[in-house]
């Protein structure tokens, strides 16, 4: 196995290419073997029952709690699509299914550029940045949930609005996308598009090299994540999770049972999905 | 970077006797393996030590593969019928001389002995950057040297170059296209057939091939239908000389006229994009008009629409346009 390809350039010098696709191989199998050790765990992991929530405070919650604004969803799929189509055009061609892809590649990076500045705006703005934070506190949480996973120790308390684990895995999703975006971008320059002016000399091979392994790598960092990203969604215990990010709302039940009402408060406007 | 050596590195030599040995071979090796037809193309490769087979399968004792035969109204060419055979051959003379033509002005009459129809279809491209070992697109690399703002360019495409600018350089290609053949392909889903030009692809599709050939797949015959027998043909090649020349462009046309008019008309150029290109505009345009010089000089035009030269090909542009005239108009 190798993880770049080299190649000798005309002066001479060994420069770097890209990434080996074995590294694509190594995002599907890691992925892969993700899956079935999650699944393995989850046989004999069974998850304690939540601890009831007061009284008081279970009274004033609506049936029906706002966890995904429609902004928010409109954002989830419409990435989802781009990644997904992006993927398809990026990685197809490397399994040996040849079509005329660069164009729907390109494009679909336009897309995805949209989303993720729509997403920008519409988190700085209006969501918060708080609930995505992960300061100290969250890593200890973290450290203590992965030790409760493992057979040792208490479980952490409930989480606020998104666990620790999942603004974790945004945080990862947020930097392999600006990879790719920000290589993607500078690739731009080398294909014809109506948005750059050709220009395939604007770096120098080796550097080029660099920008090529850096999407690369972005790429097939995002390839494992989504394979456990879906692996997740499609989980009876969380799919609660995901149906939310189709109709926006979570009940009360799964409000009370997965968050800490003080962590999470439940605004007015969340109160009318 | 290519290193003549002159000599050639060891490989595995298979020499199958029949068509069923060398698909056995083809599906064992598969992408270790080169298929070795007249040689033309590959022993440069082998020679420069740019292309390093484990195995080659020589296909020159596959009689299954050699000969052109007439079934009813259409014609079969095995796919290692060698050029000269096509140029040559009575049937073929007859009814589709816009074919044997093309072959026999291909590089020289000793190169046409050796050289096959199908490597003269499967043939990489002749771009010296990939040719000389460049790490290139084609060649797995990520850059295309040939389209630098000095690079030599001059026998590069002016159509459908993405990332690569190579050409392909088939003389019997546009000729084939012209009369509408079908590719006879073997692998390891059976056979296949597919038409003439879906046969050859750009580097949009996969940047490392120019045609659907995969590793384990053999070209085995041409099949020429009935449908264009005996229409008017036409095929031009330009060239920097004479003899032993790829073509700067080349032209292949079929044409059924009723008197003047043209009922129906297939028009191809070649050596302008990384695949033989069929002008449907240009035949669109012409069904129905009279062959007349207007009527040429108008497709000529359309021909060259979205033309992109490159730093020093322009002058491809009025090539083609003029060779698509004389295509219309029938001169030689």
């Amino acid at each position: 196995m190798s993880f770049f390809q080299w190649a000798q350039n005309p002066w001479g010098q060994e420069i770097l290419v890209r990434i080996s696709w074995d590294l694509f191989w190594l995002a599907l199998i890691g992925g892969a073997l993700f899956v079935i050790g999650h699944l393995v765990w989850r046989t004999k992991h069974k998850e304690a029952a939540p601890a009831e929530a007061p009284p008081e405070k279970a009274a004033a919650i609506p049936e029906r709690i706002l966890r995904h604004s429609l902004g928010s969803r409109f954002f989830h799929w419409s990435m989802s699509i781009a990644v997904f189509v992006l993927l398809v055009t990026g990685f197809f061609p490397v399994v040996g299914i040849q079509f005329d892809w660069i164009t729907i590649h390109w494009i679909a990076g336009i897309a995805l550029i949209g989303t993720v500045v729509f997403h920008v705006f519409h988190a700085t703005f209006w969501l918060g940045l708080k609930n995505i934070w992960v300061g100290s506190a969250d890593w200890k949480e973290f450290r203590q949930g992965l030790a409760n996973a493992l057979g040792s120790g208490p479980a952490p308390p409930k989480p606020g609005k998104y666990p620790v684990e999942q603004r974790l895995f945004h945080h990862m999703v947020s930097l392999a996308s600006f990879g790719v975006i920000l290589t993607g971008l500078l690739m731009m320059v080398r294909v014809e598009n109506p948005i750059f002016t050709r220009n395939p000399y604007l770096l120098a091979d080796s550097t080029w090299g660099w920008v090529y392994v850096l999407h690369g790598l972005s790429a097939v960092g995002l390839v494992g994540m989504i394979i456990a990203h879906v692996y997740f969604a499609i989980l009876p215990e969380k799919r609660w999770m995901t149906m939310s990010m189709i109709a926006g709302w979570i009940t009360k039940k799964d409000y009370l049972a997965h968050h800490d009402p003080d962590r999470w408060v439940v605004t007015e406007e969340a109160k009318n999905p | 970077m290519a290193v003549i050596h002159d000599t050639i590195e060891a490989f595995e030599l298979f020499q199958p006797a029949s068509l069923e040995d060398a698909l056995a071979l083809r599906r064992r090796y598969g992408k270790v393996s080169w298929a070795y037809a007249g040689g033309l193309d590959s022993l440069d490769w082998f020679k420069d030590r740019i292309k390093r087979p484990e195995v080659v399968i020589d296909l020159g004792g596959v009689a299954e593969l050699k000969g052109v035969r007439e079934s009813g109204d259409r014609i079969e060419i095995g796919a290692l019928t060698t050029l000269t055979e096509i140029a040559t051959s009575e049937a073929i003379r007859s009814k589709y001389s816009v074919l044997s033509e093309a072959a026999s002005q291909v590089a020289t009459p000793q190169i046409r002995n050796q050289s096959s129809l199908g490597g003269n279809l499967s043939q990489d491209t002749r771009c010296w950057y990939y040719r000389g070992g460049w790490p290139c697109y084609r060649a797995g690399g990520n850059i295309c040297y040939a389209d630098t703002p000095t690079s030599v360019n001059r026998e590069h495409a002016i159509f459908e170059a993405k990332r690569c600018v190579a050409v392909n350089p088939s003389d019997t290609a546009p000729a084939l296209i012209a009369l509408d053949a079908q590719f006879v392909i073997h692998g390891p889903g059976g056979e296949r057939v597919v038409d003439a030009e879906d046969y050859f692809i750009t580097p949009a599709t996969d940047i490392q091939r120019m045609t659907i050939l995969g590793p384990s797949d053999l070209l085995t015959a041409i099949r020429i239908p009935g449908t264009w027998a005996g229409a008017r043909f036409h095929f031009e090649k330009s060239r920097d000389r004479q003899a032993w020349d790829f073509a700067l462009v080349n032209v292949a046309s079929a044409m059924k006229l009723s008197g003047n008019t043209i009922d129906d008309v297939r028009i191809v150029v070649n050596a302008v994009g990384p695949r033989p290109m069929r002008l449907r505009d240009v035949e669109r345009q012409l069904k129905g008009q009279t062959a007349t010089a207007d009527v040429a000089e108008a497709a000529g035009e359309l021909a060259v629409l979205g033309a992109r030269p490159l730093q020093h090909n322009a002058y491809k542009i009025p090539l083609m346009r003029n060779l698509v005239r004389r295509a219309i108009r029938g001169e030689a």
